[in-house]
């Protein structure tokens, strides 16, 4: 008997059930077809103002530094400031996602370079699927616009978020998502980010900066 | 020392624990950080204990339908362009991983932290095979180091103190200025930060973990906080997770309740900082991101404990909660435990993966406190669990013979009341009289494993069962207090 059908089998013996029960069958195929949200977490039910908000005050909790800009047009200018205010180069990896495609990088002195990151950059942009307001979480989606290696090798992860694409919960962007990309589909990587990387495995101490980036710098942009 | 286990020296492991100095001052970090934490971050969440009952319902669901629902997500896994291979055994899992790594070519493998490349010795096993294996977790990294085995499943290296792996560090990295300056522990992390980077970089094959695969999408979930997991699977061109088969949620929806009280009860954080969903390999578009996608699926026995009375063990999500509320965790650290999984969690888990003939001894170390189970994000009864096992060596005849006489001496006078009572007060007079000016011993015949380590007090006057008589007959509500 080959692994898996053995497997399976001390499974269904264990349980006692044979796997062919109908019950069974409609009780996953529903769970999976309908998706129960479950319990709801109050934290997040506000109006979309304040899930605004408190997407930004739970970031800035996890050591995030959140900026507002007003339209796309702004980036540019926002992402010089940071980089004019932490002592970087002009210089920013980013991907292509069509959202920050016109945007006139010309009135700034940054340097672009495009596509994935090979380890070498200090500084790399990408744009976010989602903020959750609950944990003030930064939901990526992985695709050719946003390769997944500048949200993680970059010293600097900067990322922009559409304040019209933070949701109050999980469940609520698990659900756009779904809009976008079909029922059950995925994007090869969904990455939830928190704040920028750490580690407490030296005594147990909060230290920032442990494998991905040392810092997460958020632009909000506004409805 | 997940090869050979020495859950057998529980007791010796125990002995030399509570006399290691070094180990004693990093155990004081567990005991003052990890429940503080928990604690703050619990009571910021009014939903917190309701959403436990939800994650305790959402993994006895799954289990009930596990076959179906392992079925389910191999076929989503395939249909995103991965591969899901089944191991019955440890050793069918290695064998399947090294497979994969020899048709990548594999020279070097990134690791990201996984307790079931623990439980199936994976490094030795790649090491043997002539291919490299780099642990990135930086407590991972640091025990890979020394040569040992994880002491915490969340902390790997919380037996450890700074010096220590300052020293670790210097004697390792040789080719790094051997006047750099390192007391700092932000100067240990840089350190590794950067000879890691590198090694990221170069690897064949990353392998991690998984803590939740979901049927409805085909999705392995990593949750880590250092960011070394996604680097490990996004970089190598093949990515393989081992999960064990328990590891299954239904849906979306479902993980995130779980999420909810995962990061929570482990560090004390609302949120992990990574929490990663992966659907198979590169897609045609992409321009980064692993070519080949792997799930090996581990049995290695949790099958049989389906239908048992050890089945609630298998909702274990491993955050390490009941370990770090645990006194004799506390007391003896991770090590003593002798095998991959310490604390409450592994004195029941690890006498169902190696046989209570090896483990028996780890149910012992308890002292049914109960904080383990108060404080299970899934509500495990690991107490429960525990008694039960204490009740299957002891059935067994596999309890020391000095601990069976014991209890037999003790049993022959509790069947005799009144023989009980008068050599049990003789015994108070005694004690009492010998201990009148100091209160209490340092040393006691026969019962130096009580006196090593703590005073015993002297009887302050009779028995409680002489004392509670004459309470009775003295107050009119037969002896209860008003």
């Amino acid at each position: 008997m080959s692994a898996r059908a053995e497997i399976l089998s001390t499974i269904r013996r264990s349980l006692g059930v044979t796997g062919n029960e109908k019950p069974r069958l409609d009780t996953i195929n529903e769970r999976i077809a309908s998706a129960p949200r479950g319990l709801t977490v109050a934290r997040g039910q506000l109006p979309h103002a304040g899930q605004v908000a408190l997407f930004k005050e739970q970031a800035e909790a996890t050591l995030a530094s959140v900026v507002d800009v007003d339209s796309y047009q702004d980036v540019p200018a926002a992402v010089a400031d940071y980089l004019r205010q932490n002592n970087l180069p002009a210089q920013l990896r980013i991907g292509s996602d069509p959202r920050m495609a016109g945007l006139d990088w010309g009135k700034t002195a940054i340097e672009l370079s495009h596509g994935p990151s090979d380890g070498n950059d200090l500084a790399g942009l990408n744009h976010a699927f989602a903020g959750v307001a609950e944990t003030g979480t930064l939901v990526m989606t992985a695709s050719a616009d946003n390769p997944t290696t500048i949200n993680f090798l970059p010293d600097h992860a900067l990322v922009v978020v559409s304040a019209k694409d933070i949701t109050g919960d999980y469940e609520t962007m698990w659900s756009n998502l779904r809009a976008q990309y079909g029922k059950g589909q995925m994007p090869r990587v969904v990455n939830w980010v928190t704040g920028p990387s750490r580690s407490g495995d030296i005594e147990q101490v909060i230290l920032l900066g442990a494998h991905g980036p040392r810092r997460v710098h958020i632009m909000v942009v506004k409805d | 020392m997940s090869a050979h286990p020495t859950t057998n020296r529980f007791i010796d492991n125990a002995t030399e624990a509570l006399a290691d100095p070094q180990l004693q001052r990093a155990m004081n970090n567990v005991r003052s950080g990890f429940i503080d934490k928990r604690a703050a971050v619990a009571a910021k969440l009014p939903e917190f204990e309701a959403l436990r009952d939800s994650a305790r319902d959402i993994k006895n669901h799954a289990l009930a339908h596990l076959d179906l629902y392992l079925e389910r997500y191999e076929a989503n896994v395939t249909a995103a362009g991965g591969h899901v291979h089944w191991a019955r055994t440890a050793e069918e899992a290695r064998k399947i991983i090294l497979g994969i790594c020899h048709d990548a070519g594999a020279k070097t493998v990134t690791k990201g932290k996984s307790m079931i490349s623990e439980e199936i010795a994976l490094n030795a096993a790649l090491d043997a095979a002539g291919i490299v294996p780099v642990e990135t977790d930086l407590g991972e990294y640091i025990i890979q180091l020394r040569d040992e085995a994880p002491s915490h499943i969340i902390a790997p290296a919380v037996h450890l103190n700074a010096t220590q792996v300052e020293s670790d560090f210097r004697r390792v990295h040789t080719h790094l200025d051997a006047d750099r300056d390192l007391s700092e522990p932000v100067q240990l992390l840089t350190e590794a930060r950067q000879v890691l980077r590198s090694k990221f970089l170069a690897a064949d094959v990353g392998i991690t973990g998984a803590n939740f695969l979901v049927a409805e999408t085909g999705s392995s979930i990593i949750v880590t906080n250092e960011g070394n997991g996604d680097l490990t699977q996004t970089l190598p061109k093949t990515h393989i997770v081992i999960a064990s088969l328990e590891k299954i949620v239904p849906t979306l929806e479902d993980v995130s309740q779980i999420l909810r009280v995962l990061a929570r009860s482990a560090t004390g954080q609302e949120m992990s900082v990574y929490t990663t969903f992966s659907t198979g390999p590169r897609r045609a578009a992409d321009l980064d991101g692993p070519e080949n996608y792997h799930v090996v699926i581990l049995d290695n026995g949790r099958s049989s404990m389906l239908g048992t009375a050890f089945q609630d063990m298998l909702r274990c999500i491993r955050c390490g909660a009941c370990m770090n509320h645990c006194p004799v965790y506390h007391a003896v650290g991770g090590h003593a435990y002798g095998w991959v999984y310490p604390g409450p969690m592994g004195a029941v888990l690890t006498p169902t993966l190696l046989g209570v003939d090896k483990a028996g001894h780890l149910p012992n170390a308890s002292t049914f406190c109960g904080r383990c189970e108060s404080v299970c994000p899934v509500r495990i009864p690991l107490p429960k669990m525990m008694r039960h096992w204490r009740e299957a060596e002891f059935e067994r005849h596999l309890s020391p013979a000095t601990m069976r006489s014991g209890i037999k001496f003790w049993a022959f006078f509790a069947k005799r009341p009144a023989l009980y009572r008068f050599a049990t007060s003789l015994m108070m007079n005694v004690m009492g009289w010998m201990g009148r000016d100091k209160g209490r011993f340092s040393s006691l015949p026969l019962a130096s494993g009580w006196t090593d380590y703590r005073d015993f007090p002297a009887p302050q006057g009779g028995t409680f069962q002489s004392r509670y008589e004459a309470r009775r007959k003295s107050t009119p509500n037969n002896g209860r207090a008003a």
